[in-house]
């Protein structure tokens, strides 16, 4: 079986700055992982560079065995990968229901139709009413985005990111800014997502790291220190010392 | 559509039906006019409230639609249905050959570009003379007989007017509330999100920009009618920027702030060049009042009130 | 995004003409000419622009309103005949050298030109004052931050950039003339130049009057009735190819 998601020497520099070092990283399809480091260690430019929105200055990214280094965000987000972003990136002039439904027409040819009005796709509400239940966001639909508060925002930042029934899903920080019940009500959420879904998340929160992630990439400097199970990351004495002796 | 929105809207399809034989002529025609600038507006509301592009060369697909009909109208003779046909097919393919340049260009370059190909059609009705005329524009544009009926008076040429009116309405009412309308609004308001979402943003705006040029070239078909005359005039940056002020001043986003903004700005217009010679200086100060007044910018205090 | 660009060029050289019939001094109506317009240009961008930062619709809409006013008022005042400004006898004449006639006024044209984009360059590259212009246009917020006084700068800029159109438009009534309507038709050539060159970048406007300057000028002699459209496909092409200008960045 090939792997879902294969980084391969992938370097991104900045002027003068390495933000990411040869970073190599394998995911199977339907492994959970999870990347941690300290602020500025490169983890959210990797994900950019994942996803297409930063070209690489060296090395390969692989999804399901296609070479995608040189495609598109769009093209990327069609073979199957989706993400969220650490700064709430949304739609705040639409209602929560309308930010879902992109998402949910994203990946189907639905998109293009521009013959009928929306309301008559009746399968496309349905999904958007399932999805914003399931981050906790039922009866907000028709409210305006931007009307809406950091963590109510920071729920529909996933709905989108599953709305388009992705095969590989990469979270930036998605607890970042909710409180203790909405993060364990999105760990709950993550749990129960098909078993098949390739899942990489940047988290802060040990305790939603452990609970979550089968396996644990460390960066610091835009490099990889560490990788392994939590017992392998939680004994490597370059962790302990730079990311768990910091605190 | 809701019942809440229907009843509004069917009040004021019966109005615009019911009303017009009782009006006199220069009203009459005033309102023609109205229709005809509304769906240019809309057109463009297309593209900047729906898109979120601010094309400063819109009147460039007016313009050859215009000149489309007065061309075949004056020369070859040719029906009314060839000439719309003709004249709006111009437009949309010319706007798609400027889109494929102009889309690539994002911000103050979005502006200048389609300010330069504005001005490339400007320059080609000013100066390709054996086929313009130039300066002197054509002229003896003669209106057609539809159905055995004359419209070369006002009322028949205002029901045509109104029929295409309604129909560019329903069209562009179906369009954005498509999944594809929706689509465009994203776009406009976060275009990297549809990209991460898997949306091919330049296809987007591609279609938009030539939808638009399209119906923009319908709005001129007519106005070549109604005026019987085309001249540089109707291709020049100024009308396009009076088309933005028209949609500013509506409110962008929603398919009646264009037609209110076309009613007032048509009105205003012709109501003051009867009392004034001064007309010009007054809609210069009016531009600057609608942006001195909104301290947030136009968008901004809509954006505010809009729920 | 100014649309009143033009109009400066325009005004400038109306007051310029009604400087030079009054007083008989050519220099005094480019002084003037100029002088004036860039205090119209900067009291825009006191009192309107300058509050209209990074909001491009609001801007066009300001500056059209503006440009329709001046072209108005420039109407009221003088007329709608087309004008030439009296040049000085001296650079009146013109002398054949060998197969061509050399005109004094365009070699007077040429160094103009050739003198403020020195003076510009040298003004951008090598003083203070330049420097920060540079240091604003890459990063305003940053150039804040280190202690530029950008509001300051920004209507400086603004001011010189109302100067040097109406100096062109002094200069060019010597040439073209000035009539109502050439505000409009002389706006698209600087947009031209601008897009060609690429925002931000000095290089890039002299590249791109260059570009412009033989474009227009073998258009309209080769193809008449198109000319502009020769004008505008390269451009076209270049935007294509590089949607920043030749030398723009970001
Ligand atoms: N577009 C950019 N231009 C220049 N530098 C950048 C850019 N994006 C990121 N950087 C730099 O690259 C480094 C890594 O940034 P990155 O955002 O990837 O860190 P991170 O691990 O996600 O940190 P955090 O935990 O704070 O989110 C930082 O030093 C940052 O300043
Ligand atoms: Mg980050």
């Amino acid at each position: 079986m090939s792997a879902a998601l294969v980084v391969a020497g992938v370097s991104r520099s900045f002027g003068g700055l390495t933000a990411v070092h040869a970073v190599d990283l394998s995911l199977e399809p339907g492994e959970r992982h999870a990347i941690i480091g300290p602020n500025g260690a490169g983890k959210t430019t990797l994900f950019n560079l994942i996803a297409g929105e930063l070209a690489p200055s060296a090395g390969r990214i692989v999804v399901f065995g296609q070479d995608v280094t040189r495609l598109p965000p769009e093209r990327r987000a069609a073979l199957g990968l989706a993400r969220t972003f650490q700064i709430n990136t949304l739609f705040p002039n639409l209602t929560a229901t309308e930010n879902v439904l992109l998402a949910v027409q994203g990946t189907t040819p639905t998109k293009l139709r521009l013959h009928r009005p929306i309301e008559s796709y009746r399968h496309l509400y349905e999904r958007a009413a399932h999805l914003l239940d399931s981050v906790g966001l039922a009866g907000k639909g028709s409210e305006m985005v931007r009307t809406l508060s950091h963590g109510e925002q920071r729920q529909l930042e996933i709905a989108l990111a599953i709305g388009g029934t992705p095969r590989i899903l990469l979270l930036d920080e998605p607890t970042a800014g909710l409180s203790p019940s909405e993060s364990q009500r999105l760990v709950r959420l993550l749990k129960r997502l098909e078993t098949s879904l390739t899942l990489l998340v940047i988290e802060h929160d040990m305790d939603v790291v452990f609970e979550i992630a089968e396996r644990i990439t460390v960066l610091h400097d835009g490099k990889v220190i560490a990788d392994g199970d939590r017992d392998q990351v939680k004994a490597s004495p370059l962790v302990a010392e730079i990311y768990f002796g910091s605190d | 559509m809701t019942a809440r929105r229907a009843i509004p809207f069917s009040a004021c399809a019966a109005l615009l039906l019911a009303v017009p034989p009782f009006l006199p002529p220069y009203p009459l025609t005033l309102l023609t006019q109205i229709l005809i600038f509304a769906i240019f507006a809309m057109s463009l509301d297309l593209l900047l409230g729906y898109t979120g592009l601010a094309s400063l060369g819109h009147a460039a697909y007016f313009g050859i639609a215009a000149y489309a009909v007065a061309i075949l109208a004056t020369r070859s003779q040719a029906s009314f249905w060839v000439c719309l046909l003709a004249a709006v097919f111009a437009a949309t393919a010319v706007a798609a050959v400027f889109g494929f340049v102009a889309i690539r260009a994002v911000g103050v370059y979005f502006l200048m570009i389609t300010l330069a190909l504005g001005m490339v059609v400007w320059g080609l009705a000013f100066r390709w003379v054996s086929v313009t005329m130039g300066d002197n524009g054509i002229s003896g544009i003669a209106r057609p007989t539809l159905f055995g009926v004359s419209l070369a008076s006002p009322l028949p040429f205002h029901y045509l007017s109104l029929a295409v009116f309604f129909v560019a309405f329903a069209l562009l009412w179906l369009v954005v509330r498509s999944p594809f309308g929706l689509s465009l609004q994203g776009i406009r308001e976060t275009e990297r999100r549809m990209r991460a979402l898997g949306y091919d943003v330049w296809l987007h705006k591609y279609l938009a920009f030539v939808l638009a040029g399209g119906f923009a070239g319908l709005a001129g078909a007519l106005w070549a009618y109604y005026d019987g005359f085309v001249s540089p005039v109707e291709v020049h940056l100024v009308t396009s920027v009076e088309t933005l002020l028209m949609v500013a001043l509506g409110g962008p986003g929603t398919l009646f702030g264009p037609i209110l903004g076309a009613a007032v700005i048509v009105l205003f217009k012709n109501l003051l060049s009867i009392y004034t010679k001064r007309w010009l200086l007054i809609l210069g100060l009016v531009y600057i009042g609608v942006i001195v007044l909104t301290p947030k910018g136009i968008l901004g205090a809509l954006r505010g009130a809009r729920r | 995004m100014n649309l009143a660009h033009g109009s400066y060029f325009l005004l400038g050289g109306y007051v310029g003409l009604t400087t030079a019939a009054r007083t008989k001094s050519f220099a005094l109506a480019l002084l003037s000419g100029s002088l004036a317009v860039a205090l119209i240009g900067l009291g825009m961008e006191r009192f309107f622009l300058r509050r209209l930062t990074r909001q491009s619709l609001p801007q066009v809409l300001l500056t059209m309103g503006f440009a329709l006013v001046f072209q108005d008022l420039a109407l009221l005042v003088w007329g709608g005949d087309p004008y030439n400004i009296a040049v000085p006898a001296f650079l009146a004449q013109s002398v054949q050298a060998g197969p061509v006639f050399v005109n004094f006024y365009r070699l007077f044209i040429i160094g103009v030109a050739f003198a403020v984009g020195v003076v510009l360059w040298l003004f951008l590259e090598r003083t203070r004052a330049g420097a920060s212009i540079r240091a604003t246009v890459d990063d305003a917020e940053m150039a804040q931050g280190v202690g530029i006084n950008v509001p300051l700068l920004s209507a400086g800029v603004f001011a010189l950039g109302a100067f040097l159109a109406a100096l062109g438009g002094v200069v060019g009534a010597g040439f073209i003339g000035v009539y109502p309507g050439l505000d409009f038709e002389v706006l698209p050539y600087a947009f031209v130049v601008v897009i060609i060159g690429g925002l931000g970048s000095f290089h890039g406007v002299v590249v791109g009057s260059l570009v412009v300057g033989l474009l227009d000028n073998f258009g309209k002699a080769l193809f008449p009735e198109l000319s502009y459209f020769t004008l505008f496909a390269p451009m076209a092409l270049i935007l294509a190819l590089k949607p920043t200008g030749l030398f723009g960045k970001r």
